[in-house]
C-alpha cells in the first residue's frame, strides 16, 4: 500500500471502505428482504434456464380445442387465448426478458461507468461534455425514443434493449461521476499518486471500490426499469410477436379479460413481483450500504454531542451545588423562571437514555441578567433548550421542573407552550444567518409572529417591524425589511433576530452565545444592545455563553456549569472575587494566565 | 432575470435543434424502400421510383435535411407519408387530450406526494416506514399494471367508471371526468412514489435547520412552521423531481392511452412508429422535445420564486 505518505486518516477510510463493501453481501443474506428478493429472483433465473424441462408443454403449441381452458388438469394455471399452456409460455419468457434486461444493464454500465470514471478522474472539459449529453439523453421520455428508435431497427428485443441501456447510461454516470469526484480530493488518491502509481491502478484499486456498491444498487434498479419498459413495449405488440413473452401474454389477456378474468393475474404477477424484487433488493442493500456507514458517522459526532457523564477531575469534589453568597434582598415571587433538578437526555436506538444535563436548578428574577456560563459541551445550550422545550430530535425533558409564573413547562401541553413561545420566553440564536429562514423576507419573518402573537394588523406589524429595525441599530430599516437574509451581513442578521426576540415583548429573552459568530468589533455593539433593551422592556435575560469577559460586562448573577450541573451561583461581583468551585477556580486561572483573546474586558473587570 | 430567461432559451433551442438533426439523419437513413411499403407490393418499380421522388427521397441527405428545416423553421413539419395530414395538424389535435392526462396526473401526484412526504417526515416510526415501503412498490410495479388492475377493480367488476374510451369535455364535463379518472390515476400512482420519497428527505434535511428552531421559539405553530417554512424550503428539489415525473409521464400516456383507448398522441406515435411514418415520427420527437424545454423552463422559473438567492443571483 501506500499509505506511508500521508496522515493517519489514510489507512482508516481506505480499510473503512474496503471492510463495509467485502461484508455488504454477507449482510444482505441477513436481511430479511434482502434475501426474500434475492432468493426469489434466483427461483425466477432458474425457473428461466431450465424452462424447457420444467414446462409441461411446448409453449408455442397451440390447441384449438383449448381456447382459454381453466386452470386445472393438464393446463396448471389454464390455456390462453388461442390455447398455449400458459404455465409453459410464463416459464419460457423468463430466459429473453432476463437476457434483454442484462444487455440493457451491461450497456448502461460500461458506457456509464466509463464517462463516470473519465470525466470524475479528469474532469475538465470532457465533464461538461458528458453532463451536457447525459441531460439530453435524459431530456425525452425514454419509451418514445424507443418508438421512435424501433422505426429504425424493427421489432427486435436486444436492439430495444441496447438502444434503453444507452438512455439509461447517465443514471450511471451520475452516480460514478460523483463518488469519483469526491474521492478524487482524498489524501490517499494522492498519496497514491504522489508515490507514482499509474493513473489506470489508481482507478482500479481504489476508485472503483467506491464505485462497486452504488453501481451495484444501481444495476438491480435499472434492471427492474429495462424489464418493465420490455414488458410494455411487448404488451403494444411492439415486441417480437414469435415467441413467448410476459407483455403479450398480457395483451392476450387484456383482450379476453371478460371471458377469463383471472389470466390477467398470471403475466402480471410475473412482472410485478420480478420488478418488485428488483427494487426491494435495491433497497435493502442501499440500506446496508447506509447501516454500514453510520457506524463511522456515529463515532465521528459522539464526542461532539455533550454526554460526558462522568465530569472532569474536579467535579468529582461534589459541592454544594448553589453557593448562596449575597443575595439581593430577594423577595419571593420575584422569580421569573425557576427550573428544579432539571434533567435532559437523549434517547439512544438500543433504548438506553444518555444524560447531557443532570439535576440543574436555576432561578432568573424580573429583570435580571442571568449569565450560564461553561465550556462547550457542558450543557448549557441544552439547558435553554429544555427551557424553551424546543431540544433537537430524540432530547428530553427527563426530570425535574421549569416554573414560569405557575406554570410549569416541562409537563406543559404542547398547544400551551406555542401560546408561551414569543410572548413570555423568547430566543436569541448563536449563529445569525442559519437563524433565519433563506426563502422569506425579513419583514415577512418580522411581521409573521407578531401578527399571530399580538394580534397586529399587517399594517400595524409592518410600523412596529421597522420601529424595531431602527431600534436595534439597523441604518435603513425600509431596505433591511425588503431584503432576503443572504442580503444582509451577520451583525445585521443578529440585530434582525434581536429585534425579532423583542418583538412580542417577552419577559424572558434567553440568548445562547449570542456574540460568538459576530466580528469583535460588532460583538460589543450587539451586547450593548442587548443590555439596553433589557432595561428598557424590564426583561429577564437568560444569558448562555463561554465568555467571563461577557459575564462580568452584562450580567447580574452567574451559574457556572460543567458537565452537565450546575457547580456555582452567585452574583458576578463575589463570583470574580472569590470563585468557590474548584472548577470555577480552574476557569479564571486559565483566562488569566493566558490573557491574549479577549484579553482587556476580563482582565479590566477581572482585576478591579 | 431576463438574460437568464433568454439563457434557458437559447439552450432549449440548441437542444431541440442538436435532437432533431440526430433523428432525422438516424431515421432518414433507415427509411429505406419506404415507397415500396406505402404503395405495396402490387406497385411496378416505376410507381415506386416516382413515389421516392415525390417525397424527396432520391436527392441526398443533406439535401433532403436543408429542405426538412428550411419548412420546419416556417412551422411546417411536412406531410405525413402515409394519411398525407399535416404533421403540424395531426399532432395538435391530439396533444390537447394527452396534455389533459399529463398535467391531471403531475397535479394529483404534487398533492399526494406532499402531503404523504410531509406525514412520513414528521410523524416518523411506523407511518414513515409505510409510506417507504409503498413509494418503493409504487416507484417498481410498471404502470400499466396499476391501470389494468384500475381497469378490471373499478370498470369492469364494480362499473364505478368508464372501462374505455374518451369523452370531450366539451360534450359531457361529468363523463369527461369519469373517462380520465382511471387513466390520470394509473398514471398518478408511480410518479406519487417518487415525489413523496424526495418530499420526505428534504423536509426531514429542512426541520433539522436552526431557523426551524427558531421560528418555532417566535411562538409559531407547529402546522405553520411545516406547511409554510419548511415546505417552502424543501419545495426547490421536489420540483425538480416533479419535473422528472412529468416527463415520465408523458411515456406513460403513450401506455396507458392504449389500455383506456383514449385518442391522444400515444396513438399517434404507435401508428408512425409502426407504420415508418417518418415525418411524423420527427414531428412526435420534436413536439416532446419542446414541451420538456418548455417545462424545464417553468421549472427553473419557478425555482427562482421559491429560492430567493437563485432568483437574485440571475
Amino acid at each position: 500500500m501506500t499509505t506511508t505518505l500521508s496522515s493517519d486518516s489514510v489507512p482508516t477510510v481506505a480499510t473503512l471502505e474496503r471492510a463495509a463493501h467485502a461484508s455488504l453481501f454477507r449482510r444482505l443474506l441477513r436481511n430479511p428482504t434482502g434475501i426474500g428478493s434475492l432468493g426469489f429472483l434466483v427461483v425466477v433465473v432458474l425457473a428461466g434456464a431450465f424452462a424447457p424441462l420444467l414446462a409441461p408443454h411446448d409453449p408455442n403449441k397451440a390447441s384449438a380445442n383449448d381456447i382459454l381452458a381453466k386452470p386445472g388438469g393438464t393446463y396448471l394455471l389454464g390455456a390462453d387465448g388461442s390455447g398455449h399452456d400458459i404455465l409453459s409460455r410464463l416459464l419460457f419468457a423468463i430466459r429473453p426478458t432476463i437476457e434483454g434486461a442484462a444487455l440493457a444493464v451491461a450497456v448502461a454500465a460500461a458506457i456509464g461507468i466509463t464517462a463516470g470514471l473519465v470525466s470524475g478522474y479528469y474532469g475538465k472539459w470532457f465533464a461538461g461534455a458528458a453532463s451536457w449529453v447525459a441531460s439530453l439523453l435524459m431530456a425525452l421520455p425514454g419509451i418514445v425514443v424507443l418508438l421512435a428508435a424501433r422505426a429504425v431497427i424493427g421489432p427486435s428485443l436486444f436492439g430495444t434493449m441496447f438502444v434503453f441501456g444507452i438512455l439509461l447510461s447517465p443514471a450511471f454516470y451520475r452516480v460514478v461521476h460523483a463518488a469519483v469526484a469526491a474521492v478524487r480530493q482524498e489524501l490517499y488518491v494522492d498519496a497514491a499518486r504522489v508515490a507514482g502509481l499509474s493513473d489506470a491502478r489508481i482507478i482500479s484499486r481504489h476508485i472503483l471500490t467506491v464505485v462497486r456498491a452504488p453501481a451495484i444498487i444501481l444495476a438491480a434498479g435499472v434492471a427492474g426499469i429495462a424489464i418493465a419498459i420490455q414488458a410494455g413495449l411487448d404488451f403494444l405488440g411492439l415486441g417480437d410477436v414469435s415467441r413467448p413473452s410476459w407483455g403479450g401474454m398480457l395483451t392476450d389477456a387484456f383482450t379476453n379479460i371478460y371471458t377469463a378474468p383471472l389470466q390477467l393475474w398470471w403475466p402480471s404477477l410475473a412482472i410485478g413481483l420480478t420488478c418488485m424484487a428488483l427494487a426491494l433488493l435495491a433497497n435493502s442493500l442501499r440500506d446496508e450500504l447506509e447501516r454500514s456507514e453510520k457506524p463511522k458517522r456515529r463515532r465521528r459526532r459522539r464526542p461532539a454531542a455533550p454526554a460526558a457523564p462522568a465530569p472532569a477531575g474536579s467535579a468529582a469534589v461534589q459541592h454544594e451545588p448553589v453557593v448562596p453568597g449575597d443575595q439581593p434582598a430577594a423577595e419571593p415571587g420575584d422569580e421569573l423562571l425557576q427550573t428544579r433538578a432539571l434533567a435532559v437526555g437523549y434517547d439512544q436506538p438500543d433504548g438506553s437514555v444518555t444524560m447531557v444535563v443532570h439535576d440543574v436548578s436555576l432561578t432568573v428574577r424580573r429583570g435580571e441578567v442571568h449569565g450560564l456560563i461553561g465550556e462547550s459541551g457542558s450543557g448549557k445550550t441544552q439547558t435553554a433548550f429544555a427551557i424553551m422545550r424546543l431540544l433537537p430530535a430524540g432530547g428530553r425533558i427527563v426530570a425535574g421542573n421549569i416554573n414560569v409564573e405557575g406554570d410549569d413547562l416541562a409537563t406543559l401541553s404542547e398547544k400551551a407552550m406555542t401560546r408561551l413561545r414569543g410572548a413570555k420566553i423568547a430566543y436569541i440564536p448563536q449563529e445569525p444567518m442559519s437563524n433565519l429562514d433563506p426563502a422569506f423576507t425579513i419583514g415577512s419573518q418580522l411581521t409573521e409572529p407578531m401578527r399571530i402573537v399580538l394580534g397586529l394588523s399587517k399594517a400595524q406589524a409592518k410600523q412596529r417591524a421597522l420601529e424595531l429595525l431602527e431600534r436595534v441599530g439597523i441604518p435603513d430599516p425600509q431596505r433591511t425589511y425588503d431584503a432576503y437574509p443572504h442580503q444582509v451581513s451577520g451583525g445585521m442578521a443578529q440585530r434582525v433576530l434581536i429585534a425579532g426576540a423583542v418583538s412580542c415583548k417577552p419577559d424572558l429573552l434567553i440568548a445562547d452565545e449570542p456574540t460568538t459568530a459576530l466580528d469583535v468589533t460588532v460583538q460589543a455593539e450587539v451586547l450593548d444592545l442587548l443590555r439596553d433593551l433589557q432595561a428598557e422592556f424590564g426583561m429577564g435575560l437568560l444569558l448562555v455563553t463561554h465568555n467571563f469577559g461577557v459575564v462580568a460586562d452584562l450580567c447580574d448573577r452567574v451559574s457556572v456549569m460543567s458537565a452537565g450541573r450546575i457547580v456555582e451561583t452567585g452574583p458576578v461581583r463575589s463570583l470574580f472575587a472569590d470563585p468557590r468551585h474548584p472548577y470555577t477556580k480552574s476557569l479564571f486561572a486559565a483566562i488569566l494566565e493566558d490573557a491574549e483573546p479577549r484579553g482587556p474586558l476580563v482582565t479590566t473587570e477581572a482585576g478591579r | 432575470m431576463l438574460r437568464f430567461v433568454l439563457r434557458r432559451v437559447a439552450s432549449g433551442v440548441v437542444l431541440v435543434a442538436v435532437l432533431s438533426t440526430v433523428t432525422f439523419f438516424l431515421l432518414y437513413f433507415s427509411s429505406g424502400n419506404i415507397a415500396r411499403r406505402i404503395l405495396g407490393q402490387q406497385a411496378t418499380e416505376a410507381t415506386v421510383q416516382q413515389k421516392q421522388h415525390e417525397l424527396g427521397l432520391d436527392r441526398p441527405l443533406p439535401a433532403q435535411f436543408g429542405d426538412w428545416l428550411s419548412h420546419a423553421l416556417r412551422g411546417d413539419l411536412g406531410d405525413s407519408w402515409f394519411t398525407g395530414q399535416k404533421v403540424v395538424e395531426a399532432i395538435t389535435s391530439r396533444l390537447s387530450v394527452t396534455l389533459t392526462l399529463v398535467i391531471g396526473a403531475t397535479l394529483i401526484t404534487a398533492v399526494v406526494g406532499v402531503v404523504l412526504g410531509i406525514i412520513a417526515a414528521t410523524r416518523g416510526g411506523a407511518v414513515d416506514r409505510g409510506v417507504q415501503v409503498l413509494s418503493v412498490l409504487g416507484f417498481a410495479i410498471p404502470g400499466f399494471l396499476v391501470a389494468l388492475g384500475l381497469v378490471s377493480l373499478f370498470a369492469i367488476n364494480t362499473h364505478v367508471f368508464k372501462p374505455t374510451g374518451y369523452v370531450a369535455f366539451g360534450d359531457s364535463p361529468t363523463e369527461w371526468l369519469s373517462s380520465i379518472t382511471l387513466p390520470v390515476v394509473a398514471l398518478a400512482i408511480a410518479s406519487i412514489a417518487g415525489v413523496a420519497a424526495q418530499i420526505r428527505g428534504s423536509v426531514i434535511d429542512a426541520l433539522r435547520q436552526d431557523y426551524v428552531r427558531t421560528l418555532r421559539s417566535r411562538g409559531l405553530s407547529e402546522t405553520r412552521v411545516v406547511y409554510k417554512h419548511v415546505l417552502r424550503n424543501a419545495a426547490g428539489p421536489a420540483l425538480s423531481v416533479l419535473a422528472v415525473q412529468f416527463v415520465g409521464l408523458l411515456g406513460g400516456a403513450v401506455i396507458v392511452e392504449q389500455i383506456f383507448a383514449i385518442p391522444g398522441l400515444g396513438q399517434v406515435i404507435l401508428g408512425a412508429t409502426s407504420q415508418g411514418d417518418v415525418p411524423l415520427v420527427m414531428g412526435l420527437v420534436i413536439a416532446t422535445a419542446v414541451i420538456v424545454v418548455v417545462l424545464n423552463l417553468a421549472v427553473d422559473l419557478l425555482q427562482g420564486w421559491l429560492n430567493p438567492k437563485v432568483r437574485v443571483g440571475s
